[in-house]
């Protein structure tokens, strides 16, 4: 199905864009913006805005039309499937189909400094309404914290023997993320634990499509809430344990 | 400025600021009987030791590196330095490059005449109390003087792209766009390194590298565009953290206005040891209350950690065990920047009377602290017009109740860096909500019976109780037992802890005795002020 943005009509492919440009507001500066939107493929591109931003930068926003759309045919989008379920339901679950307590790592790795969204995770008061895997009765939880070096990490996998790893990424500033998350993954290979571990990652800019790409297992995005992560990772081992 | 007003009991006040002046007295002995690496470094920076050797290590860190080794720290940095300085006559800059790059062992070196060594000794500290003094004189000159202090709240922003000639570039823009205060953010791993990096710097994660460099180009790049506009801008950089006297020592040396500077923050957020951030805070705000450098405290870390509702009440200790750590130190309230934040989940019902209770709250607490004010941040979630909206809110809280440092909100929190946009639409923003409710709060009183005042008392309350408690088993028990921010650090754990040093009774330090005289700290201790 060909589709294109929605203004106020179907398909009049509206936008609106804002940024600034190097240079100071004036009728040249105006032109500049408007020319630029229209070379981007846009249609009736209007300057609505242009703000003086000091010096030799100017701001704008400026409404354009869209003669480009998407055929979603073409798409194939890479999407994390497992079932769902509450906080009692994966205990049980995990009484059930596992029989022991499943061992869970976490940490923020290298120079990453923001326990936010580990917290989020693992924390007994968890986000949004749902109890951090600490909470869980079959879950046995080491929040590591954060800026834990690759190399102190691995052991404590080790140590633990945990069942899943949790690497929480925040700062991606010039991609150190990729540069974090392929060292550890570079780590767990070399010291023979991938197999072992069920490897997560989670973070504002994580998809699971660069989880995948980086080697790990899944990747949790913006608003995951502690019992998707608690349901991924007791049916992933579950289904690991019966392929063994 | 008349303000909303909560009206708060006084009898809690007092006893509140009482219990945690108690807390902080009880930590004087381990202030008094130990030193760190952190804080010999920085006297040798005050004598005038810069710069590193081939492998980026800095002088003061070879130099301490040594003194440790040979079991002598405990005696002081300075006696070994100034001894050789007298031996060899050459300056401790001179001694510093012999120690790095010539293998120099400094407790080689005879004991020279205690005489000539007291005299430079007084002729070193003299100089550099000089040079902190005019920079102090300059500031306060420009600020009140030549041009005037701002109206507040004044508008905070942040620069932090890891370049700091990248940095100057957005943070000129910002000032133009009308910010009275620029902070720029440090590399995120900088408050774990035992070091202070060397130079100007133009890579880093998620901020840049202070360093006595960094700080130099942006102070200038900031006055630069200060004379253009007829103001002064206040420069910020961020201090907690394993060298929290050494970046307070160059934020002096180099006219820096606020400087993150929380007696806890980095124990609980950073795991350094407590012994070692406890001794470091006292020296590192003595030079600050002698600088005339606002500290500002972390206090919004609590909030993006535990519940902006449940947890308001170790805010409110925070501020209370900050602000009596600040009093010890010499510093005036009014360069107490102590903080607090907007952090309440925007889905709560009425959640806007609780953030101005809390708001409130604080503002009568500490009503001579210049206050900062921290935007959402832990709400924010990539929807840029829900955080406009969100910002404006917090801007709103922020005039009707009467803060004074207003970290504007970027509304693209969450997601980057700002853009030079985002800053320009943080400001006007704030232009706006300031001046259209300037007065707005003058225009209601708050009913004693109200939700607000009854918050507000309750969360002083359940701070009263944390801090009586924190008072019988002592500050560093306390945070044994996770009562703040539900972190558990223990006494001999976390980073750091190796840095501590015993003095003996032959420890030297010039400057500790040279910053108490200036503040006259052991003739007159400021009491903080309550309404």
């Amino acid at each position: 199905m060909m589709i294109y943005p929605y203004g106020d009509t179907t398909n009049d492919g509206a936008m609106q864009l804002s940024f600034t440009l190097p240079l100071k507001a004036g009728a040249l500066a105006k032109e500049a913006a408007r020319r630029l939107v229209k070379k981007m493929g846009f249609e009736k591109a209007e300057v609505v805005t242009m703000q003086d931003l000091g010096g030799d930068f100017s701001f704008f926003v400026v409404y354009g039309h869209t003669t480009t759309g998407i055929n979603t045919n073409d798409i194939q989008v890479v999407e994390a499937k497992f079932d769902h379920m509450d906080r009692v339901q994966v205990d049980e679950y995990i009484e059930e189909q596992i029989g022991r307590k499943l061992v869970v790592v976490g940490a923020t790795i290298e120079s990453d400094a923001h326990t936010v969204g580990l917290d989020a995770i693992l924390n007994m008061k968890g986000y949004h309404g749902d109890y951090g895997l600490e909470r869980y009765k079959n879950f046995e939880v080491y929040n590591m914290g954060s800026q834990v070096l690759c190399e102190d990490l691995i052991k404590k996998c080790k140590e633990v023997k945990a069942d899943a790893l949790l690497v929480s990424q925040i700062v991606t500033q010039k991609n150190i993320h990729v540069k974090n998350l392929s060292k550890l993954m570079d780590l767990m290979e070399a010291e023979g634990l991938r197999h072992r571990l069920i490897a997560a990652v989670g973070g504002p800019r994580i998809s699971h499509e660069l989880a995948l790409e980086l080697g790990y297992d899944i990747g949790f995005g913006p608003g995951t809430i502690p019992s998707q992560v608690a349901s991924y990772i007791a049916t992933t081992k579950k289904e690991r344990l019966e392929n063994e | 400025m008349e303000k909303l007003k909560l009206r708060l009991k006084s009898e809690p006040v007092h006893r509140a600021k009482e219990i945690s002046k108690e807390i902080v007295d009880d930590l004087m002995d381990l202030i008094r009987d130990n030193t760190t690496t952190s804080i010999e470094r920085t006297v040798l920076r005050l004598f005038g030791i810069t710069g590193a050797d081939i492998d980026e290590t800095p002088y003061v860190n070879i130099i301490v590196k040594q003194l440790m080794k040979k079991g002598v720290l405990e005696t002081g940095a300075s006696l070994y330095v100034l001894n050789a300085c007298v031996h060899y006559d050459k300056d401790p800059e001179e001694i510093a490059k012999m120690v790095a790059e010539e293998n120099l062992d400094l407790t080689d070196i005879p004991m020279e005449d205690y005489d000539r060594i007291n005299a430079l000794s007084q002729k070193l500290t003299q100089t550099a109390m000089d040079h902190i003094t005019k920079i102090k004189d300059e500031r306060d000159k420009l600020l009140y003087e030549t041009w005037s202090d701002p109206p507040r709240p004044y508008k905070y922003v942040i620069v932090a792209t890891g370049n700091i000639h990248e940095d100057v570039i957005q943070a000129q823009a910002a000032a133009r766009q009308g910010a009275d205060i620029i902070a720029v953010i440090r590399s995120t791993a900088q408050s774990l390194l035992d070091y202070v990096p060397e130079g100007a710097t133009t890579e880093g994660f998620g901020g840049t590298y202070a360093t006595q460099e960094n700080f130099r180009i942006m102070r200038q790049a900031l006055d630069v565009v200060g004379e253009e506009q007829n103001r002064y801008i206040r420069l910020v950089n961020y201090a907690s953290g394993l060298c929290m006297p050494e970046i307070a020592m160059m934020g002096a040396w180099e006219g820096l206005d606020f400087l993150l500077n929380d007696s806890m923050y980095g124990i609980l957020f950073r795991d350094i040891n407590m012994k070692r951030t406890i001794i470091d805070q006292y020296f590192s705000r003595l030079i600050c209350a002698a600088s005339h450098i606002t500290i500002n405290t972390g206090e919004d870390n609590y909030l993006t950690t535990s519940d902006a509702i449940e947890k308001a009440y170790a805010v409110t200790a925070s501020q209370l065990i900050n602000e009596a750590f600040a009093l010890k130190a010499g510093m005036e309230p009014k360069y107490m920047g102590l903080g607090h934040a907007f952090e309440i989940n925007p889905d709560i019902k009425d959640g806007l009377s609780y953030e101005i209770a809390h708001a409130l709250l604080t503002r009568e607490l500490f009503p001579e602290a210049t206050l900062k004010y921290m935007p959402p941040t832990k709400h924010m979630t990539g929807d840029i017009f829900k955080g406009y909206a969100m910002n404006t809110m917090f801007n709103f809280v922020s005039v009707l109740t009467g803060q004074d440092i207003q970290l504007l909100g970027m509304l693209t929190e969450a997601i980057h860096t700002p853009f030079m946009q985002d800053r320009y639409l943080a400001v006007k923003n704030a232009d706006y909500i300031f001046n259209n409710a300037f007065s707005l709060g003058k225009e209601f009183s708050i009913d004693e019976d109200s939700f607000i005042s009854q918050r507000a008392h309750k969360v002083l309350e359940q701070a009263i109780e944390l801090l009586e408690h924190t008072r019988e088993v002592g500050l560093m028990q306390s945070i044994e037992e996770a009562n703040f921010a539900d972190i558990k650090r223990t006494q001999t754990g976390g980073k750091g802890l190796d840095g501590v040093v015993k003095k003996s009774p032959k420890y030297y330090n010039p400057f500790e005795g040279a910053f108490r005289r200036l503040l006259n700290i052991d003739s007159q201790v400021f009491e903080g002020g309550v309404n």
